[in-house]
């Protein structure tokens, strides 16, 4: 007798059922264009808040770290160097803070029907992309007036410029599994829910989107800041556009490599998680 | 079309009860800590028949043993009371959750109708609705694409397919769901009558649909607690109790064995131990049946008066009580509702033991029945105590005077109605 699934209470820590997932696609196409289209109907600007926030966000650090605390490199401009920090912590944050409460949120979804529980993370990171290029544009768009126009600062950017797809993989995976990890915990202690919004805030400040690295002068603090894994990636693509940062490939692959064992360990939960969380949720 | 499409093997799921983990995270890890270098998880007191009273942290097995097989095209209901199982069971069909120990073999697309409107974003259209929706169920783009137009005409929303559903009244939701829903083409449905709320209408539509699948030659899975209905549309089936298949196999005899199951051998006298349904401020302990002599009997003589005795033990005062008996056939249909409300005779309950007693027209024909008491709290309109087919007894055809008795072999309908006849003209 050749069944086509089986249910059962064994499934390996890290087993993933691509093919199911794959199977699957044109669901999360739909998630896709759910997240995208659900959060702006009903408003007069749409897509244009994907703008707002991160030049409010940049215009008060200007403010703030940059013309009272003097916190910018020299020769770059604070309001660029800002953006550019900001746009890739964003994607960062965004895909964390979202997959984060996935069985939580779905739980209402997941309690009635099956589907692969993996495609609405994956589903986040997807429209996550999509936010951040509407944002990369903006920060293209900025960096062009710099290097074209106003011609007061001598913007050098780097070849590594290159690479920002690969700085946004970094990224994701870290956001992604770090989410993966907290809303599996989430489901039994709902105390993460809180912390989450909070502990994104203090990781902003310990990953140098707003304080340069070489700013930082107490020796322990530079260290967790150089060690945070977040870090080497916001120093190389800020060194890409030449504002600032450092591009230093060792610490890039200590990054990815951070990214994988988290991801492994975060599909772990997940699907230790995925098979009983109805009961517990 | 003998080919096994599920076959389920050794089947159990255990909850633990109370607080889900120790409550704090400091407690857990002490467990995991214990559970990784060998020693037992302080958790795992050990198994509880799900009957006892259970302790805080006991672990339940809500389902325990389950051995079946459903073969390709049968219609096969699952029956038992609350509690018995079934939900559980089509969880784990339906693989929103997993079992804790043994597994299902599955062939086929699994789809269930109580997922009617799963998904379903407020903000979005009808028409982006019926995407997502159907893609949460199972369906590819280019199946709903196929079927889009189907789905919209079926759905009777055609005109506002473009607005957001949030607009939608409530029954043109449930329509627009169920549309999707009936549309999915599944190898294997499931339906879940215990949980399909929604209008009559609603349920009628769930039922027809189910035919319409099962006359595909599809496998139809049904949980119902409507024993006409079951029989009519099943082939087979199973009987649940406590966790574990009591009976499988005809329909006939599973809804036999299901009743069986609620009433057990009485013969005319239930002491009644179980929880019934309610407030339980005071519980029904015993009910008789009581026959011509005054003494407890099963059966009743055709055209006797049906006379039941209620022993009800009482905790405080209850100063104005309803108190009811539902006469049902032995499918569990409700043939007659006898309420003392009805004959305007007030009563009361007083602290401690109390009897009552009723005395019912017999207007049921030969047969076996069964009988559905409750007590209800008349001021609040609470139910105190209910119990649903606790006794079953029989008419005889024998009557007081022998002379009365049911002549015929024949027995065409349960009961009988008073009519009146007469020739009104001839040519």
């Amino acid at each position: 007798m050749n069944f086509d699934y089986e249910i059962s209470s064994k499934k390996g820590p890290f087993s993933l059922n691509l093919k199911e997932l794959w199977k699957y696609h044109d669901l999360i196409t739909l998630l896709v264009k759910r997240d995208y289209v659900a959060v702006y109907k009903q408003t007069v600007l749409g897509p244009v808040w994907f703008f707002v926030q991160p030049i409010i966000t940049s215009i008060v650090f200007t403010v703030i770290f940059g013309n009272i605390a003097k916190l910018t490199p020299d020769g770059v401009p604070g309001f660029l160097f800002f953006l550019c920090g900001q746009t890739f912590w964003n994607y960062f944050s965004s895909c964390l803070t979202a997959t984060s409460n996935t069985f939580v949120a779905n739980a209402s979804v997941f309690g009635k029907v099956y589907f692969p529980r993996l495609s609405v993370p994956i589903s986040v990171v997807i429209s996550n992309l999509l936010k951040f290029s509407i944002q990369f544009i903006l920060l293209i768009v900025v960096w062009f007036y710099y290097f074209f126009i106003d011609k007061s600062y001598h913007l050098q950017p780097s070849f590594s410029i290159l690479l920002v797809p690969f700085y946004l993989i970094i990224m994701a995976l870290l956001g992604l599994s770090l989410g993966l990890i907290i809303s599996s915990l989430t489901t039994k202690y709902r105390d993460l829910t809180f912390l989450v919004g909070f502990g994104v805030q203090l990781l902003m400040y310990g990953s140098s989107v707003v304080i340069p690295l070489s700013e930082v002068k107490n020796p322990t603090i530079h260290a967790l800041i150089q060690y945070n894994p977040i870090t080497p990636v916001l120093e190389a693509a800020k060194h890409s556009f030449g504002c600032g940062g450092s591009f230093n490939f060792y610490m890039l692959m200590y990054s990815f490599i951070v990214a994988i064992i988290l991801l492994l360990f975060g599909i772990a939960t997940f699907n230790k998680v995925e098979k009983t969380f109805m009961d517990t949720v | 079309m003998s080919d096994v499409v599920i076959k389920v093997e050794n089947l159990g799921k255990q909850y633990r009860l109370g607080e889900i983990g120790s409550g704090t995270l400091a407690g857990d890890f002490k467990n995991w800590v214990k559970k990784i270098s060998g020693k037992k998880d302080t958790f795992e007191i050990g198994e509880n028949d799900r009957t006892q009273q259970a302790k805080k942290g006991d672990v339940v097995w809500a389902v325990k043993d389950v051995n079946f097989e459903v073969k390709q095209g049968e219609v096969i209901g699952i029956i038992g009371k609350n509690g018995a199982g079934k939900s559980t069971l089509l969880k784990m069909l339906s693989r929103v959750t997993a079992p804790s120990i043994g597994n299902i073999k599955v062939k086929g697309r699994i789809a269930s109708l109580l997922e009617v409107g799963t998904g379903f974003h407020p903000d979005l259209t009808g028409r982006e609705n019926i995407f997502l929706n159907g893609a949460i169920l199972g369906m590819t783009k280019s199946e709903i694409r196929s079927k889009f137009d189907e789905i919209v005409e079926f759905s009777g929303v055609s005109r506002y397919i473009d607005t957001p559903v949030k607009r939608y009244s409530s029954g043109m939701y449930v329509r627009l769901a169920f549309a999707v829903a009936a549309h999915l083409e599944p190898e294997i449905l499931i339906v879940d009558e215990v949980l399909a709320v929604g209008d009559v209408e609603f349920q009628r539509k769930c039922l027809g649909k189910m035919k319409d699948v099962s006359g595909q030659g599809r496998t139809v899975i049904f949980v119902s607690h409507n024993m006409g209905a079951v029989k009519s549309l099943c082939t087979t089936g199973i009987v649940m109790k406590n966790g574990t298949v009591d009976f499988a196999g005809n329909i006939n005899d599973c809804v036999t064995q299901y009743l069986k199951i609620n009433t057990s051998d009485n013969e005319g006298d239930v002491v009644i131990s179980q929880k019934g349904i309610g407030t339980g401020e005071a519980k029904i302990t015993r009910l008789q049946l009581l026959n011509n002599q005054g003494t407890a009997s099963e059966s009743v003589l055709y055209k006797s008066p049906i006379r039941m005795r209620f022993y009800i033990y009482s905790s405080i005062d209850i100063p104005q009580v309803n108190a009811d008996v539902k006469l049902c056939d032995k499918d569990g249909s409700i043939l007659f509702h006898a309420l003392n409300l009805f004959s305007h005779e007030p009563l009361s309950l007083q602290k401690g033991e109390n009897i009552f007693e009723v005395e019912i027209d017999n207007q049921l024909l030969p047969g076996s029945f069964l009988a559905t008491v409750g007590i209800h709290n008349a001021s609040t309109m609470l139910t105190i105590d209910y119990h649903e087919n606790i006794l079953s007894f029989e008419i005889i055809k024998a009557a007081e005077i022998a002379a009365e008795s049911y002549p015929y072999e024949w027995v065409v309908a349960p009961a009988m109605v008073g009519s009146k006849w007469s020739k009104i003209a001839s040519s």
